[in-house]
């Protein structure tokens, strides 16, 4: 048996001479083998573009972008989905948002569920005087602060408006209620709901809370969802550090964050994909600055902290954080020293979200792991190639329909001062408004696919045999029928936190144990071992 | 701290809202039973996310790759209809994934706008999308109507509809629709049905396709599943046995008016009086002897319902979940000698409160039946809190209640997201029956052991 392996030029060309010629043309567009210049110039790939009928792919719908990932780490807000029953269900708590009410009273709606069962004789009449009665239901029983009201596919078509509604109820019932007009079908992908959900969180939420926290360093984190506790090590960090935390977007947060998030003098970015438009907009409304941080990895950990240190420019805050991360990375060093030789030279492969399979790779490569292949679910060119190339992305007929809201400063709650700090560290070197993507930062050669396919996973697994697969949990078992281990990166597997120093120590761990597992040697029966 | 803490006694009218649903959509059930036919691939004509959530919640269930496609329908397919994308969908999956058959399901947005099936499906033979001996079958799933009980049911019936056929000449073989029950009970069925000596054509099969084995080769299209070729001569079967009238009554009546195949519908085998009804009717319909094997299997139940007696008697139930599931398990509970006072299911249809009554045999009086609108978790988990019970029976989601009032609970029923056991363990026939009981006396029992005083721990029980 040959034990020579194809080049993954090869195996690019295998995925596509499956496809119908139409298919294969585009997908070709898809997967790209990395080749970044050495002046920095990026290949582009094909990104956020639809994925064909009939192909097997990852992607949900802009319903569960919009109500899933960024509305559904919320804890006092009813999230009301008109629809039909099972949008609301699949949306039932199969996310992992983790939140932790401040008191026994604090109202706490995550373990619930809230539908307008929408049933036939209103998708023929109209579901919009069914959508009103159960706001009113929601109030009656629940007493929320606010709800927020998700459209789903034919809620759209019969022509409900939940602006209307949610318009008219709020005003009935002296609560804020808002809408999102985020029907399945819009977009190609979560991603139209990421934005529809941070327009509406911006129309009706930021900008109501007039008082920010005490604190001397005051900044938002954005994209950081709470998936197995993440966002409660940061939470620890920032306040060791002596950073306080105005909101976070939106794991473990309450709506009077939200609220008050426009008073933060510093936005960080977690998630760039899923959050970039929020961090955009308050700049130009109201002068706060942002970057991007990524929390994954201690290496990044340290980057951020530091970074977030030298823009406020104080000393007590530099020392802090040197301290903190000093305490934190002898835990991170002792598990760097037990895990590296077992994981050294392994090979690992990312296909999942719109960050995470970018972030990961920076851990991988603390314990010596080297990703060879990786790619988005529902990313756009820019997660891929760095904000450089936003200017020249073509907008198509299906991002076009997304609303883009067009802010300018507030004349009276813009902060130039903000600004002028902007301005003052730029000239120093410090970049913000900043994202270089995926690319830059894989191997040249490493192979690229936008959007993966089951077949195009099917093939990496047999070729390329990778020591671990990185997915979701359409993907785990398939994958692990194999005889590899497919780590998800949407729930982490019911395990976590993976996010700054303790949360690595707790990947390792995790990534050692599933690399190193003694099941993988018991595949075969004893007499069929030569088979 | 609570889980679910501003669930309190006051019950308020609803006619709008639910909360805590005890049922979901139609094409999860479709995708579902379409994994029971031997190289099928399901096909979900409408939004990625549908497709992505349907496969993820089987995924979650059987912890098994669950392969479908999708239409992935834009704003652009919803104004111009979704023709153009199944279309484009049966072309590709053909020629990429190469199954035998595709089983097309809609969802409420193809359904709102009208897709026409049979149109689209002949329009791609037209067009030679459909390989000579491949098949595309197909069945209208609107989310808005039922619930994924009745996506099952409709999926089933389409099975029927599009592949049975009657040749004229009898072939001895039994047919029996399982309903939707797990991989393990399919198993089973098909034991029981081989113990009595029947050939029997069982559709859909999900064993050997959700329950499949880990040895480094995966077969994309797994070993199990009921065959084309099977499905198409249940139309020339003796008679037919449909479990459950929810989920198989509609597939097992078209097959007697398309096939002249005689049948009989009966309640989901669970427990020990509904299986002695399955096992008698096929004893009866067939001729034939029940084996003695069979016969000290029931006495092995019967022995245990009676030597763990005391720990069953008395004992308030809450049963929440899929109306086949909860009319045997009334009947099952009160064979035990416990009290089933709550029962709620959020899949419509007028005969579950009348079926579970009939099992119930006034037994309860004071049970609370809860159906269709608004019959949900919040529903029940109030009725909990003006009266407690002893135990809940349900899906993973019931433990938010169980953790919250310390009521033990035993996960049964569609999605168990938080154990496993249920896809390789029956829950049918006597065997399952024996297994349920071990379920609820552990329930009971480690809860005894867990709180009893110090000097009320007992060794022997």
């Amino acid at each position: 048996m040959s034990t020579e392996k194809p080049s993954l030029e090869e195996l690019k060309e295998e995925m596509v001479s499956a496809y119908p010629s139409k298919v294969a043309k585009k997908r070709a567009g898809q997967i790209l083998l990395n080749d970044v210049a050495e002046d920095g110039t990026v290949p582009e790939i094909k990104a956020n573009t639809r994925s064909t009928p009939g192909i097997i792919t990852q992607r949900g719908c802009c319903y569960a972008g919009c109500k899933g990932v960024v509305l559904g780490p919320t804890r006092d807000i009813v999230n009301l989905v008109h629809g039909p029953i099972g949008c609301s269900f699949y949306a039932w708590l199969t996310r992992r948002n983790q939140t932790r009410p401040p008191t026994e009273e604090s109202d706490n709606f995550i373990n619930y569920m809230f539908s307008t069962d929408m049933q036939d004789n209103e998708i023929i009449f109209g579901g919009e005087k069914k959508l009103a009665e159960a706001i009113r239901e929601v109030y009656d029983n629940f007493k929320p602060r606010a709800i927020g009201v998700f459209s789903t596919c034919p809620v759209g078509l019969i022509g409900d408006d939940v602006h209307a509604v949610s318009r008219k109820m709020s005003e009935e019932l002296g609560i804020n209620i808002f809408g999102f007009s985020c029907e399945g079908y819009k977009g190609v992908s979560q991603s139209a709901g990421h934005h529809i959900a941070n327009n509406q969180l911006f129309k009706h939420v930021i900008g109501r809370g007039t008082e920010a926290p005490e604190g001397k360093f005051r900044v938002n984190l954005l994209g950081e969802y709470n998936i197995g506790g993440d966002a409660f090590v940061l939470e620890d960090i920032f306040e060791r550090c002596g950073i306080t935390l105005c909101s976070t977007f939106s794991g473990n947060s309450s709506i009077d964050q939200f609220e008050r998030s426009h008073l933060a003098d510093l936005n960080l970015v977690m998630c760039h994909r899923s959050i970039n438009y929020i961090a955009e907009m308050i700049e130009n409304k109201y002068g706060t600055p942002w970057f991007k941080v990524n929390f994954i990895g201690p290496d990044g950990s340290a980057k951020a902290l530091r970074k977030i240190a030298e823009y406020f420019d104080d000393d007590e805050l530099r020392a802090n954080v040197e301290k903190v991360i000093a305490e934190e990375m002898v835990a991170v060093e002792k598990a760097k020293a037990l895990y590296t030789p077992r994981l050294q030279g392994k090979k690992a492969m990312l296909f999942v979200g719109g960050s995470r399979a970018h972030h990961y790779q920076d851990l991988f490569a603390e314990v010596g792991m080297e990703t060879v292949s990786a790619g988005y679910e529902f990313a756009h060119r820019d997660d891929y190639e760095g904000r450089d190339v936003l200017h020249s992305i073509k907008v198509d007929a299906d991002s076009r329909n997304i609303e883009e809201l067009t802010v300018t400063a507030d004349p009276e709650e813009y902060r130039p001062e903000n600004a002028d700090i902007k301005q003052s560290r730029e000239e120093a070197g410090m970049a913000f408004s900043d994202y270089d993507g995926m690319m830059p930062e894989m191997k040249k050669g490493s192979l690229i696919i936008d959007d993966i396919s089951e077949h195009e996973t099917e093939i990496l697994l047999k070729k390329v045999k990778p020591d671990i697969f990185c997915a979701g949990i359409k993907e785990k078992y398939g994958v692990q029928k194999f005889g590899i281990p497919c780590k998800q990166l949407h729930s982490y597997d019911y395990g976590g936190p993976y996010a700054g120093f303790s949360g690595a120590v707790n990947f390792f761990r995790d990534i050692d144990r599933m690399v190193n597992a003694s099941v993988w040697k018991h595949l075969k029966a004893p007499w069929a071992k030569g088979a | 701290m609570t889980l679910l803490r501003h669930t309190n006694t006051d019950i308020k009218p609803r006619k709008a809202l639910t909360v805590n649903a005890a049922k979901t959509c139609q094409p999860v059930g479709a995708m579902y039973a379409a994994l029971g036919i031997h190289r099928c691939l399901p096909h979900s004509h409408g939004s990625q996310g549908c497709c992505s959530y349907h496969r993820s919640a089987l995924t979650r269930h059987y912890k098994e790759p669950v392969m479908a496609a999708t239409s992935s329908f834009t704003e652009g397919t919803s104004v111009f209809g979704g023709q153009a994308n199944l279309l484009k969908s049966i072309e590709t999956i053909f020629e990429v994934y190469a199954p035998d058959v595709i089983a097309v399901h809609t969802t409420c947005l193809s359904e709102t706008i009208g897709d026409d099936l049979p149109q689209i499906v002949s329009k791609a033979d037209d067009k030679g999308f459909i390989p000579e001996g491949k098949m595309v079958i197909y069945c209208n799933t609107p989310s808005y109507i039922g619930s994924h009980v009745t996506g099952f049911s409709n999926m089933v019936n389409g099975m029927v509809k599009l592949l049975s056929e009657s040749t004229g000449e009898k072939t001895g073989t039994y047919n029996l629709i399982p309903g939707w029950v797990e991989p393990s009970d399919m198993r089973e069925l098909k034991r029981l049905m081989s113990v009595m000596g029947l050939n029997t054509i069982m559709f859909p099969d999900t064993s050997d396709v959700m329950d499949t084995p880990l040895n480094g080769d995966r077969e994309f299209y797994p070993e199990g599943g009921t065959t084309v070729e099977e499905i198409k001569a249940a139309g020339d079967s003796s008679a037919t046995f449909g479990l459950g009238s929810f989920a198989s009554k509609a597939a097992t009546e078209l097959l007697t008016s398309k096939c002249s195949v005689p049948s009989e519908v009966l309640d989901l085998p669970i427990g020990l009086r509904a299986t002695d009804r399955f096992i008698d009717a096929v004893r009866s319909t067939a001729g034939v002897e029940v084996p003695n094997s069979l016969t000290r299997e029931r006495g092995r139940l019967v022995d245990l319902m009676s030597d763990m007696h005391q720990y069953f008697h008395g004992k308030r139930v809450a049963l929440v979940g899929d109306p086949d599931q909860l009319i045997a398990l009334s009947e099952f509970c009160a064979d035990l000698d416990m009290r089933p006072v709550y029962i709620v299911s959020g899949t419509p249809g007028k005969i579950f409160e009348t079926k579970v009554l009939e099992r119930l045999e006034e037994r309860i009086p004071e049970v609370k039946i809860a159906n269709g609108a608004n019959a949900d978790m919040y529903l029940l988990h109030q009725w909990i809190k003006q009266e407690p019970v002893d135990l809940i029976i349900g899906n993973s989601y019931c433990k938010y209640i169980s953790r919250d009032e310390n009521i033990p609970m035993i996960r049964h029923g569609f999605p168990i997201l938080d154990r496993v056991g249920h896809s390789l363990f029956p829950t049918v026939g006597y065997m399952g029956g024996m297994r349920l009981c071990e379920m609820i006396l552990e329930a009971f029992l480690s809860k005894l052991d867990r709180e009893s005083p110090d000097e009320k721990v007992e060794l022997v029980m």
